[in-house]
């Protein structure tokens, strides 16, 4: 154990926590903002798979990492428009509608990889981007302030959400759409539209979450997220719809991997317990969503399609 | 026409648009039109990709007789060979019309063209020169299990279950299918069904020559390998690496399984570990290994490859590979299936059958001591001298 707790393997393990936390960040942040005018979104590992496919495949053909980045976050948008169709539009049940954009996500992701690309190709990787003076700090820096953009985006938006939802009027009517939408329609606020906004929006992310999480990779594989859309709506839950609960959910479940990576490394964790270690940041997260149970409040119209009466 | 119904009909028009957009970006001479038409164009692939693997797999013999019948026609003809005098292993032209008559079809975890357990099995089937239906991508086992039943339903022949997860699945299945022939693996055992035939590879053969490889090859002395969830061949490859590896000259190697065989991240993240802790040569089994494949070629840090030939994916560091050639022991039983035997045994990949072989990077300038010294493993192991530990 005391190999662990040398400065060279905790700022191993900080770094690779952070990088292993950008993608559930992005994803559950667009998720809190969705969530938050009362729409439920279960296909956020479908819409990460595709915006991972169309930006693997826009940076293996045109070499051109940050068009790929704007395809994630395009393909993105696009199953925002299909999704805000099915449930605002015409109104249909989240939770299964969410399933049914995941394995939309997951079998065409697999096609177009079949067809498109066929075999594990590597693409180049978003360069780390030093941030002067910060990244100089002895050992700290090197772990916090050398990462890809998309990191220091991932975690810059989460002040900026809290923003967007506490401090703007569009904020406000998220909020108040979430909460009752019938009084928000008898305000003025047109829920529909608010509705459509966000999950435009949630969905965005999304994409721009697979991006992120393919281009760190450099490799697509079919399932490449292996369920993490699914972590992200938990964590949502997790961080009580604040985003700087859930930037602390998803920072923990990303420590937590990586910590687990170094101790195996280590040997600190023997063999027999490798699996069940492996299983140690899911285990964490139920066991947070059970002790918080019970004890946040979701908002109060989520998942319920708006009727105006 | 309502407010609301403009907003829709615009919605509906942008997503058509977007539709029309991707369909004329699309390339109709790469896309599968329909299932078969992907399961041809995995076909293609694996017939290309294995070629050279299969002329050089197996004896001119067998080549023949796969190719055509005409030199067994010849040979009865000029009566040099007569049935009864037939080699072990060489099929007469009754065996082999019935097996080429045989419909075969693969149930498989990953990408046809994963580069690791899939793709090796579909380049064995293509190697015997039969087409196979292909479902790939069934890592959630209820849809396996629904492949599987349904291509029995279909009355195909033989269907391959590519994957030790879907023997639970497989002894429901099998027994309501006595007339079908089920291909389970990476298995050591038939579970007791008559239509039931298992394969596995001593993968811990391969793994030691590599171990033996990389053992030679370290400046650090340290070697990382990146596993998967502990189970099947990748125990036993990683267990014969380790011994060959500290055989070798390794002085420690480090072993995580990540506990996953599809997450691509976990293993980048875990090579990235080793790489921080010393190592300078990787290694790793399962589909997920090419996300550590993508740290070891952006840190210069070489890899030994298993299942299939992973040269491509960093030529410059792939030293070696093992690679399955489940083709060996897929002939024999489906020789069996055509003379009526539809289960019942399980079959070993070794080295000494050819079943496994380890294919050398000709990119990689391995110097001759150390190439010497993996001849002399392979000879050992197979004439028994040198026990891998597994």
């Amino acid at each position: 154990m005391s190999d662990f707790f040398t400065v060279s393997v905790l700022v191993a393990t900080l770094a690779s926590g952070i990088r292993l936390a950008t993608p559930y960040l992005l994803a559950a942040l667009g998720e809190t903002i969705g969530q938050r005018s009362g729409v439920l979104n279960l296909g956020v590992d479908g819409v990460m798979l595709l915006g991972a496919f169309f930006a693997h495949w826009t940076a293996l053909e045109t070499g051109n990492l940050w068009l790929a980045v704007v395809v994630g976050l395009f393909t993105g948008l696009v199953m925002g428009v299909v999704y805000a169709i099915i449930t605002v539009y015409f109104k249909a049940e989240q939770g299964i509608s969410g399933i049914g954009i995941f394995l939309f996500g997951l079998g065409f992701s697999d096609l177009m990889f079949e067809v498109k690309v066929g075999t594990p190709k590597f693409t180049t990787q978003l360069p780390p981007v030093e941030i002067p003076l910060l990244s100089d700090i002895p050992r700290v820096g090197e772990a916090l302030f050398s990462h890809s953009l998309l990191t220091y985006t991932a975690f810059l938006l989460v002040p900026a959400v809290a923003w967007l939802l506490h401090r703007t009027t569009f904020g406000m009517n998220i909020r108040a759409v979430g909460e009752n939408p019938q009084a928000a329609d008898s305000l003025g606020v047109s829920v529909n539209a608010v509705r459509v906004k966000t999950i435009l929006i949630g969905n965005t992310m999304a994409g721009l979450a697979g991006a992120a999480l393919v281009l760190e990779a450099k490799v697509f594989q079919p399932n490449l997220t292996q369920g993490l859309g699914f972590i992200a709506v938990a964590l949502v839950y997790f961080g009580a719809w604040r985003s700087p609960f859930v930037m602390a959910g998803a920072l923990l479940y990303g420590l937590v991997q990586a910590t687990v990576i170094q101790w195996k490394v280590l040997g600190i964790i023997s063999r027999q317990f490798s699996d069940i270690a492996a299983m140690a940041p899911a285990v964490l997260t139920v066991v947070a969503l059970i002790v918080l149970a019970g004890r946040v409040q979701a908002p109060r119209a989520l998942t319920k399609p708006f009727e105006r009466h | 026409m309502s407010k609301r119904n403009k907003s829709l009909w615009r919605l509906l028009a942008v997503l058509l648009a977007l539709v029309l957009v991707a369909a004329a970006c699309g390339n109709d001479d790469d896309a599968a039109d329909t299932p078969s038409d992907a399961a041809d164009n995995a076909n293609d692939t694996a017939d290309t990709a294995d070629d050279d693997m299969a002329d050089e797999e197996m004896s001119d013999e067998e080549m023949a007789a796969m190719d055509d019948d005409e030199m067994d026609d010849d040979e009865m003809a000029d009566g040099e060979m007569a049935d009864g005098e037939m080699a072990d292993g060489e099929m007469s032209d009754e065996e082999m019309a019935a097996m080429g008559d045989l419909s075969v079809a693969i149930v498989a975890p990953s990408a046809v063209d994963d580069l690791a357990f899939t793709q090796s099995m579909i380049d064995a089937v293509a190697a015997l020169g039969i087409e196979p239906q292909v479902t790939p991508g069934t890592f959630i086992i209820e849809e396996a299990a629904t492949a599987l039943r349904g291509y029995a339903e279909d009355g195909v022949d033989v269907i391959i279950a590519h994957g030790t997860q879907y023997g639970g699945s497989l002894e429901e299945i099998a027994p309501d299918f006595p007339d079908t022939t089920f291909i389970w693996g990476t298995a050591t055992d038939t579970m007791d069904l008559p239509n039931v035939f298992a394969y596995a590879p001593a993968a811990d053969q391969g793994g030691y020559v590599n171990g033996i490889i990389a053992g030679a090859l370290t400046e650090s002395g340290i070697i990382g390998v990146v596993g998967p969830v502990e189970a099947g061949d990748a125990v036993a490859y990683i267990n014969g690496f380790e011994a060959g590896a500290l055989a070798g000259g390794a002085t420690e190697v480090n072993i995580v399984y990540t506990g996953s065989f599809g997450d691509v991240a976990l293993a980048a993240e875990t090579a990235t570990a080793h790489i921080a802790n010393g190592a300078d040569i990787l290694t790793g089994s399962a589909q997920m290994v090419v996300g550590a494949v993508g740290v070891a070629a952006s840190n210069d840090v070489l890899w030994f490859g298993t299942q299939a030939n992973q040269t491509e994916l960093a030529p410059d560091l792939v030293v070696a590979s093992q690679v399955y050639h489940w083709e060996v022991v897929l002939e024999q039983m489906l020789e069996q299936r055509a003379n009526g035997t539809l289960g019942g045994e399980a079959f070993l990949l070794t080295l000494e059958n050819g079943g496994l072989v380890v294919e050398f990077n000709d990119g990689f300038d391995l110097p001759d001591d150390v190439r010497a010294a993996a001849d002399a493993a392979i000879a050992g192991i197979i004439d028994g001298s040198i026990d891998t530990g597994a």
